[in-house]
This record gives C-alpha cells, sequence and structure tokens, in this order.
C-alpha cells in the first residue's frame, strides 16, 4: 500500500461542500488514525449523523479497517448513523432530573406523538432522545429542543413547544 | 515575550483599571444554567438599557457560574456585591433604576428574596456564601471568561511565572505533596504523589491530561470551571507539564459541554498570544502546548485507561492496570491525569503555599470540595465547601433545605458509582474516609437530594440501568453482572422478587465487585449495596407483599 501519496478514489461526489470539509479536516489531522474521533465529530456536524457511505470515505482514507470505523462509531452515544429527525426533543435522564421527572416528560412525549427515545417519526420531522446528562442539573428536568436547552420543564410546555415547532414547520 | 513584557502587560492593566471611568461593573451570570434561563437576553436587554439611560461610568460583563442556579439568571451590581435573582428583560430596567440611578436597593428581587426575613444586600453576608470557601471556583462567577486580562488582574498566570523563575521542578511537586491535595476525580489519589511517579520516569515524551469527561449523572463542577475560568484549569495543565517535564498536553472534554470546549479552544488560542503557553514560555526553554480533544459521549471514558484509547481515536475500553498511565500512558509515554477540577486548585497552592492548603478541611481530605447540588433542594447549583462540613450544614444552612417543605430522606454522592446517605448520618463530616464508612464515595462531586418520595429501589434500579447501558462490554463480570443486578431489581420493583433474589443480587454485587476490570464495574453494585444497607426495608416490602399475595391465593385455594 502506498503512503499518502494520492488521495481515495472518492465514491463520494466531491464538489459537495461537505465532502469538502471532510478532506480539508482529514488533511489537516495528516490522515492519522488517532484522529478517527476528531474527524467523526466534523463529519457528524456537516450530515446531521454519519451515513454507512461516509464512514466507508473515512476508513479508506485513514487506511483503517471498516470495522474499526464501525466499532468506534457504535461505541460512542454521541455518533449516531441514522438520521435525528429534523426537529430534535432531547431529554435529560441524569440522576437530578430521574428524581424530579424526567420519566414523566418521556411517557407524555410518547402519549402525544407516539415516539419512544430514539425513535424518528415516520415523515422524519421530529426525532425523540434521551441524554445521561446535559449538566444542566440545577434546572432539573431539562430538556433541549433544537439546540436550545429548556429549564424546569413541563410536560404540557413541552408538548405545546414540539407542537408549535412542527406547525411551524409545515407553514414553510 | 520574555517575563519583563509579560510583567509590562500585567502593569499596564493595572494602571488602565485604575484609570477606567467605568466604576461600576454589572455581572451577568453565563453559566450554563443561567443562559438556559435566558440570561443572555437579560445581557443584551441591560447593554441596551444603561446605553439608553446614557450611563457611562458602568460596564456590562458576562461571567460564568455564580452558583445558585436555580434562582437564575443572576445579575450583580459591583461595587457592593448585590445580587439579583430571577431577573428578566421586564424587570431588568426597574433594578438598574433603583440599584444605580436611586441607589436603592430593591429587596423583593434581591437574592433568596423569597426565603430571608431581610435580604441582604451584600450577597457574601447571606448563610449560603458565607459557609462556603471559593478556591477551585475562586474568579468564576467574578471575571470574563472569554477575556485574558481580566484572569491576568486577578493574579492569573502569576503561579506559573513563580514555578517557572523562582522553583525547580521538585519545589513544585513538593509544594503540592505538602498540600496534602487529593485527585478531585473521586478516587482521592494524592496528586502529589502521582505527580511525583511520572516525574521520575525518564522519557523524551510526556504528557499531561485534563480529566473533562464529567460523565456522572448530576454532576455539573467541571463544566462550570471550564466555562466560568478556563484559564486557571490551562494554568495548572503547564505547571503540571513543568513539574513532571511535558511539552504536551490534551483536555479531554465532554461533546455535550459546547460552551465549555468553546471557551477553552479560545483560552489556548490567548495564553499563546500572551506568551504563557506554546513554545519558550515567558523566554525560559520550557515549551508546552495543549490540545483540546472532544468526548463522543461514553462514561466509561472517565477512566484513565479509556480515556488514553478514546484520545488515540479508539473505543473507549480500558485495560488492565499495572502498567499505571504513569508508566505507560497515551501512546505508551509516561502519562499524568488530573481531573479538571484538581487542576483548577493548583495555581492557589503556588501561590500561597502547600501549607496554607493543607490547613484547610480534615487531616486525611485537606482543601476544599466543589458540591453540585441538585434534586429536591431549594437553592441547587454550584458550591464550594471546606472538606468537613457536614451534610447537613450544605442541605439545610447552604441548599435552602428541602424543596416543597418535604423531609430530607437521602442524599446521593458519587453518582452510579457512589451510594445514599440516609436522614440519621445527616451530621457526617464530608470527606473522602467518613463517605467511604456509609458505603459511599466522595465522587466528583454530585450531591442529589432526594425527599420522601423517592423510592430507594428504584433509584438503584435506575442507576444499575445506567451501568448496564455504559458498561463497555470488555470484560464479564460487569457486562453480564449489570445486567443480571438490573432485571433482579426490576422484578423488585415489580413486587415479583422472593428472598432468594435479594440473596442472589447481594451475592452477585460481591463478584461483579471484585471481578471487573475497572472502576466502572467494581464500583457498579455501590448504590445497590448501599440502598440495601441503609433502606433494606423498603426491599423486604416489597418481598413480603409478594409473599403474602402468594398466601392468600394458597388460602383460597385450599378453600
Amino acid at each position: 500500500m502506498s503512503t499518502g501519496k494520492t488521495l481515495p478514489i472518492a465514491d463520494l461526489p466531491q464538489d459537495d461542500p461537505r465532502v469538502k470539509q471532510l478532506n480539508v479536516k482529514m488533511k489537516k489531522e495528516g490522515y492519522k488514525p488517532d484522529a478517527l474521533i476528531e474527524i467523526l465529530h466534523n463529519a457528524q456536524n456537516s450530515y446531521g449523523h454519519l451515513p454507512l457511505n461516509v464512514l466507508q470515505y473515512i476508513s479508506k482514507a485513514l487506511k483503517l479497517p471498516p470495522s474499526r470505523v464501525f466499532g468506534t462509531v457504535s461505541f460512542y452515544h454521541f455518533f449516531s448513523m441514522k438520521s435525528k429527525g429534523e426537529h430534535t426533543c432531547l431529554v435529560c435522564t441524569g440522576t437530578a432530573c430521574y428524581v424530579k421527572g424526567a420519566q414523566k416528560l418521556l411517557d407524555s412525549i410518547e402519549g402525544k406523538f407516539g415516539l419512544k427515545q430514539g425513535q424518528v417519526s415516520e415523515d422524519g420531522k421530529l426525532g425523540v432522545q434521551a441524554a445521561r446528562c446535559i449538566g444542566a442539573c440545577g434546572l432539573a428536568p431539562a430538556a433541549i429542543v433544537d439546540d436550545e436547552v429548556q429549564a424546569k420543564v413541563i410536560a404540557d410546555e413541552l408538548i405545546a413547544k414540539l407542537t408549535s415547532k412542527l406547525e411551524a414547520h409545515e407553514q414553510n | 515575550m520574555n517575563r519583563t513584557d509579560f510583567k509590562n502587560i500585567i502593569q499596564a492593566e493595572k494602571t488602565k483599571e485604575q484609570n477606567a471611568h467605568t466604576k461600576n461593573k454589572i455581572l451577568v451570570c453565563c453559566g450554563a444554567g443561567c443562559i438556559s434561563s435566558g440570561s443572555e437576553d437579560v445581557l443584551k436587554k441591560l447593554q441596551e438599557e444603561i446605553k439608553n439611560r446614557g450611563l457611562e461610568d458602568v460596564e456590562v460583563i458576562p461571567t460564568g457560574c455564580m452558583g445558585p442556579c436555580n434562582q437564575g439568571p443572576l445579575v450583580k451590581f459591583n461595587p457592593g456585591n448585590t445580587v439579583y435573582q430571577k431577573v428578566d428583560c421586564s424587570n431588568i430596567g426597574e433594578v438598574v433604576k433603583s440599584q444605580i440611578v436611586d441607589k436603592q436597593p430593591l429587596e423583593d428581587m434581591l437574592l433568596f428574596a423569597e426565603s430571608r426575613e431581610k435580604p441582604f444586600v451584600n450577597a457574601n453576608e447571606d448563610p449560603y456564601y458565607k459557609k462556603q470557601m471559593k478556591i477551585a471556583l475562586k474568579d468564576c462567577g467574578d471575571l470574563h471568561p472569554e477575556k485574558i486580562e481580566d484572569y491576568l488582574l486577578s493574579d492569573g498566570y502569576a503561579a506559573l511565572d513563580k514555578a517557572l523563575f523562582e522553583m525547580n521542578p521538585e519545589d513544585v511537586i513538593a509544594e503540592i505533596k505538602q498540600s496534602r491535595l487529593r485527585g478531585r476525580g473521586g478516587a482521592g489519589y494524592p496528586s502529589g504523589l502521582k505527580w511525583e511517579t511520572v516525574y521520575r520516569y525518564v522519557n523524551d515524551q510526556k504528557y499531561v491530561i485534563c480529566n473533562g469527561d464529567e460523565g456522572d449523572p448530576g454532576a455539573f463542577m467541571d463544566r462550570s470551571v471550564l466555562e466560568g475560568n478556563p484559564h486557571r484549569v490551562l494554568e495548572g495543565m503547564a505547571i503540571a507539564g513543568y513539574a513532571i517535564g511535558a511539552n504536551k498536553g490534551f483536555a479531554y472534554i465532554r461533546g455535550e459541554y459546547p460552551l465549555a470546549i468553546k471557551r477553552f479552544e479560545l483560552a489556548i488560542r490567548q495564553a499563546k498570544k500572551m506568551g504563557v503557553l506554546g513554545t519558550k514560555i515567558l523566554g525560559t526553554d520550557f515549551s508546552f502546548d495543549v490540545e483540546v480533544r472532544i468526548g463522543a459521549g461514553a462514561f466509561v471514558c472517565g477512566e484513565e485507561t479509556a480515556l488514553i484509547a478514546s484520545i488515540e481515536g479508539k473505543r473507549g475500553t480500558p485495560r488492565p492496570r499495572p502498567p499505571y498511565p504513569a508508566e505507560s500512558g497515551l501512546w505508551g509515554k509516561p502519562t499524568l491525569i488530573n481531573n479538571v477540577e484538581t487542576l483548577a486548585s493548583i495555581a492557589p497552592i503556588i501561590l500561597k503555599g502547600g501549607e496554607w492548603y493543607s490547613e484547610i478541611g480534615t487531616p486525611k481530605s485537606a482543601g476544599t470540595k466543589v458540591f453540585a447540588l441538585a434534586g429536591k433542594i431549594n437553592h441547587a447549583g454550584l458550591i464550594e465547601v471546606p472538606m468537613g462540613t457536614s451534610l447537613r450544614e450544605i442541605v439545610f444552612d447552604i441548599g435552602g433545605g428541602i424543596q416543597g417543605g418535604g423531609q430530607f430522606k437521602a442524599a446521593q454522592t458519587g453518582g452510579p458509582s457512589g451510594g445514599c446517605i440516609p436522614a440519621e448520618y445527616l451530621d457526617v463530616k464530608m470527606d473522602y474516609d467518613e463517605l467511604t464508612k456509609l458505603g459511599s464515595i466522595m465522587g466528583s462531586g454530585g450531591l442529589i437530594v432526594m425527599d420522601e418520595t423517592s423510592d430507594m429501589v428504584d433509584v438503584a434500579r435506575f442507576f444499575m440501568e445506567f451501568c448496564v447501558d455504559e458498561s463497555c462490554g470488555k470484560c464479564v463480570p460487569c457486562r453480564v453482572g449489570t445486567k443480571m443486578m438490573h432485571d433482579l431489581l426490576q422484578k423488585v420493583c415489580e413486587k415479583k422478587a422472593t428472598q432468594l433474589d435479594i440473596e442472589r443480587l447481594e451475592e452477585l454485587a460481591v463478584y461483579v465487585k471484585e471481578c471487573s476490570l475497572c472502576g466502572l464495574g467494581g464500583s457498579a453494585p455501590n448504590p445497590l449495596l448501599s440502598t440495601l444497607r441503609h433502606f433494606r426495608h423498603e426491599y423486604d416490602e416489597r418481598v413480603q407483599a409478594e409473599r403474602k399475595s402468594s398466601n392468600l391465593v394458597n388460602q383460597k385455594q385450599n378453600v
């Protein structure tokens, strides 16, 4: 195997800005296997999740067995190979939130939208996730709706917020 | 930049500060807690308000965490240390008018106005702050975390300067040893000893790692330190690098803490520009560079060998020790791993001396400890107290008692590796050894208060579920044992268990504890064992309930 002379054979469209960004990151890290996690963070940031062909592309570029890349992705909670949904609701289930009723929030979401944690609605509009702890324990129970932290969440308000997000989405 | 230039810069900043026309400072807490309560909007509105009123002698500064997150957004007026709580865009105008224009504090909105007979105009006189002692959290909540100048004005990088020019590495290590500082990540290993071990290994390449993978649910100390005063941690890392002979450091920060990552990366850039990080620091031969590594959400990565694997880009699975990272760590090189809070305590120890630090706290646990108070407690938030402060003082004097006037049932420390402290031990002196005696651990500092509505069997099940999910799967006792224990606990919760199941649980707990490869498995049974020890009746009630009902069935059949 030649070492780093040519770029790996492209099976992703090279004019895609996300691919360009990924290439820049991999080059910056010198195609070192050590930088795998950093590169995966970068890819997930631009793609929203980690599609299989992107993983194959990274595995070729870093000259790592696909099993090693897949093994790393599946190990860490932060990485996801499935799309997380256009709108996301992440409910914190850390200890403080647990004590203050995080389960009630998840139950009411399931009641309203029929989605359990880790599931995405069929139309891909809403994804529900649970986090181990987002570190906002002083304001438990907490949730993150589309990157915005919600403090001292009340189930009905959360449902209303999600519903309005989805409705606004449809109007657009 | 050499030492003289550096001193000149500090002098220039001091002069600038003295001559500044902005004598009044309004500090807006922009810690993660207050931000989610809307403090960034308050900050903007406040800046507009000041401008509209033409108050030219007022400076508005966003700061790190001030402590009582539950009362946020918090706004502090200096000089005078007057803190207002639950400030929002609608009432900030009124606050500015009373406090600055009329010079008459608005009592209804002062910190803890609802629970104090007469709230304190100077917040430092409130028992909440009076009982605390801030060393690791010093400046956190008082300075702009994104400005290195603010840190310099508060003796920033003075400890690094002192270490580089007045001490040799042996002196630095001796100072840390004398301070009797113990690792704040949870295990409590003497930091000086750890430094000395790494120092003794001869190698051309050594590393310093800052462990900011705060995976323990219910803990947010490291987050607040990294967000509120990133330079302090960076300075601690550089001093550690000088002491052990490392020229490279890594800060491993949770991916769930984007603000901490952003501020720490900014701090690195500023420090390099200032010449207190990078090559030939302050003109000496010592070079030290720091890189941030972002965690990807795995609790086990808080374990040092797993964390090293993760920095190397691999699955975060631990490996057997020895060899310890001190001998063979990152890429096989001698590596020093310290927790964020430990590193944040280094600079004051160097400046004020190890003896000063060792006199705080208890004989075996010196210094102060940061706790993250959460759960059913009135003043949830971040506190720092001397070691040996009683749980009662923490929960009632500082924490303001139980929310909704409930009864204190237990405090949980150490997260999934720790245990519960029941009401009869409220007077326990919080230090490493006392907590271990009670079957809990100090842990990283998460302290969750529970009232009588909390079901202790379910608490044990909750933590076991966490361990099942977070077990890396490498060793059988942890992978299978935690799952078995979880299923048995589930059975107890559903009132389907028998006395035999409880015995099985106790037996399994010992096996998992003794046979697991790393600390995750080794401590996974702790919440179970501790609830069994202090709340056994809650287990028995469910088992007996089951037996009674089955007897009832038998009786009916006999009839």
